[in-house]
């Protein structure tokens, strides 16, 4: 059995014929459409790694069949913004050092973005809370916690 | 780590779920926000022939209010329940719990009648459904029936649905209090319970009229504690009430050990919260 999946992913249309239903939204992403930004770690929902937004709101690519995307419009971390041009939250990681190795990096900023948009993150218990299903072996997450609240304040100011 | 073979369906009506079921011949499973039945797909835990996705049934989406009761359609998202002005104002202790469900990204997709199916003895809806007391609307080739939430539960992982039913609807009474609390310990925010515990009080003046409770993390299923309800009822508060039920609580049930926390550390975490619970519940109106 094999079914076409049309969505947007960054902004461009794709339309995929021949997908297995069992492809994950991850494999498709990274594998079909060549977009290696999503990065796959468990494979079971526990690390984030894999996490993209659809329709805007952050969901696992591990836990989504691609055909379950069809129609939607998808954001990776490639959408996010450029090397030449980071966004706001893609800054303040540089900023304060929030990577090291850089696996967990696009899982962290796509919540991040979504966190930013759905909570007030007044204190870092918020931000912590909100980045508890994200999984870093590197960093100790304090730099990811002080990146997160600085894009947390600029947005503050940005809206008053 | 890849999902097996299977046949995809994504029906529009429940119906034509129900169908696509009953033609599968007992090697169907349902889909809804997948953030339970994806893990054991790509573990191939599970290997179903044909996968039913319920996702295209847009009328098992809805949060609404009936009377003295709010019915919550099956494919409502965990986010759409956390976010509800109805949830907040009318089942405040489900609307506190959904925090302690997972992360953002899993609320996202994770719907209530799918947290209910997979019966994770952890889980915090299954037990605001004791807690509440509330029924289920079941579908399946022979038609609807409706089960009791005490009911639904057998064991760890297993309900009592027969293998073409689909979850349609759940209804919740609401529950009048004067006090309530919801208390939750994990490991890490967001993980399942080690313990949890949601109570509610209904005084008269200095004496309880009647306490809702229910526990989970320390059994198969979670429990609805109707003996210790039983033994508080008419009883006058004072300061020793909050260890009384600590007490009660600890009494009645048995904890299980697993690799997270051994049976003894569960049973001591639960009797902490369900003081702490009580004397929030005593302390707050509302
Ligand atoms: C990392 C991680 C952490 C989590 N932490 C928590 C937590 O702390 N607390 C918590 O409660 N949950 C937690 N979950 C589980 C999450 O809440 C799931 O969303 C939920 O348990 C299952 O809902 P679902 O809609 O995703 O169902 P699915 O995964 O789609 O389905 C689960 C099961 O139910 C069946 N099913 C689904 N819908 C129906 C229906 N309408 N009728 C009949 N059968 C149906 C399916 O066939 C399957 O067997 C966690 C999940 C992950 C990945
Ligand atoms: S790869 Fe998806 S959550 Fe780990
Ligand atoms: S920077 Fe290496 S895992 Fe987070």
């Amino acid at each position: 059995m094999s079914v076409t999946v049309s969505v947007t992913v960054n902004g461009t249309k794709y339309d995929v014929s021949d997908v297995e239903p069992r492809l994950l939204l991850s494999d498709f992403l990274r594998e079909t459409l060549g977009l290696t930004g999503t990065h796959v770690g468990c494979e079971h929902g526990v690390c984030g790694a894999c996490t993209v937004l659809v329709n805007g709101d952050s969901v696992r690519s591990c836990l989504m069949l691609a055909v379950q995307a069809n129609g939607a419009e998808i954001t990776t971390v490639e959408g996010l913004g450029t090397p030449v041009a980071l966004n706001t939250l893609q800054a303040e990681f540089r900023e304060h050092h929030g990577l090291q190795c850089g696996f967990c990096t696009p899982g962290m900023l796509i919540t991040g973005e979504d966190l930013l948009r759905k909570y007030p993150l007044a204190t870092d218990d918020e931000i912590r809370e909100g980045l508890s299903g994200n999984l870093c072996r590197c960093t100790g997450y304090q730099n990811i916690v002080a990146a997160i609240r600085a894009a947390a304040a600029k947005r503050a100011e940005a809206v008053t | 780590m890849k999902p097996a073979k299977f046949e995809y369906v994504a029906p529009a009506t429940v119906d034509a779920a129900v169908e696509a079921l009953r033609a599968a011949n007992g090697e169907g499973k349902v889909l809804a926000g997948g953030q339970s039945l994806l893990p054991l797909l790509n573990f191939r835990m599970t290997r179903p022939a044909v996968l039913v996705d319920l996702n295209g049934i847009k009328d098992l989406s809805f949060i609404e209010l009936r009377g003295d009761r709010v019915a919550i359609g099956a494919l409502t998202r965990h986010r759409e329940i956390e976010q509800s002005p109805l949830i907040g104002s009318k089942l405040p202790v489900m609307a506190a719990a959904m925090r302690y469900v997972a992360h953002l990204a899993i609320r996202n997709r994770g719907t209530i009648g799918g947290s209910l199916s997979h019966a994770d003895p952890a889980a915090e809806l299954p037990m605001l459904s004791l807690f509440y007391g509330a029924s289920l609307l079941v579908q399946g080739p022979s038609g609807r029936r409706t089960v009791a939430a005490e009911d639904f539960f057998v064991d760890a992982l297993t309900n009592c649905l027969e293998p073409e039913e689909i979850v349609v609807e759940i209804e919740f009474p609401i529950l009048q209090h004067d006090g309530w609390a919801f208390e939750e310990v994990a490991r890490r925010f967001g993980d399942f319970a080690l313990a949890s515990i949601a109570v509610s009080v209904r005084r008269r003046a200095s004496t309880i009229e009647d306490v809702r409770v229910a526990v989970m993390g320390v059994a198969d299923t979670p429990l609805r504690l109707k003996e210790v309800e039983a033994k508080l009822r008419d009883i006058a508060i004072d300061n020793q009430t909050p260890d009384r039920f600590s007490g009660l609580v600890t009494s009645c049930v048995s904890a299980n050990g697993d690799l997270h926390a051994s049976a003894e550390y569960r049973h001591h975490l639960l009797g902490r919260l369900a003081r702490r619970a009580m004397q929030t519940a005593l302390a707050t109106k509302g």
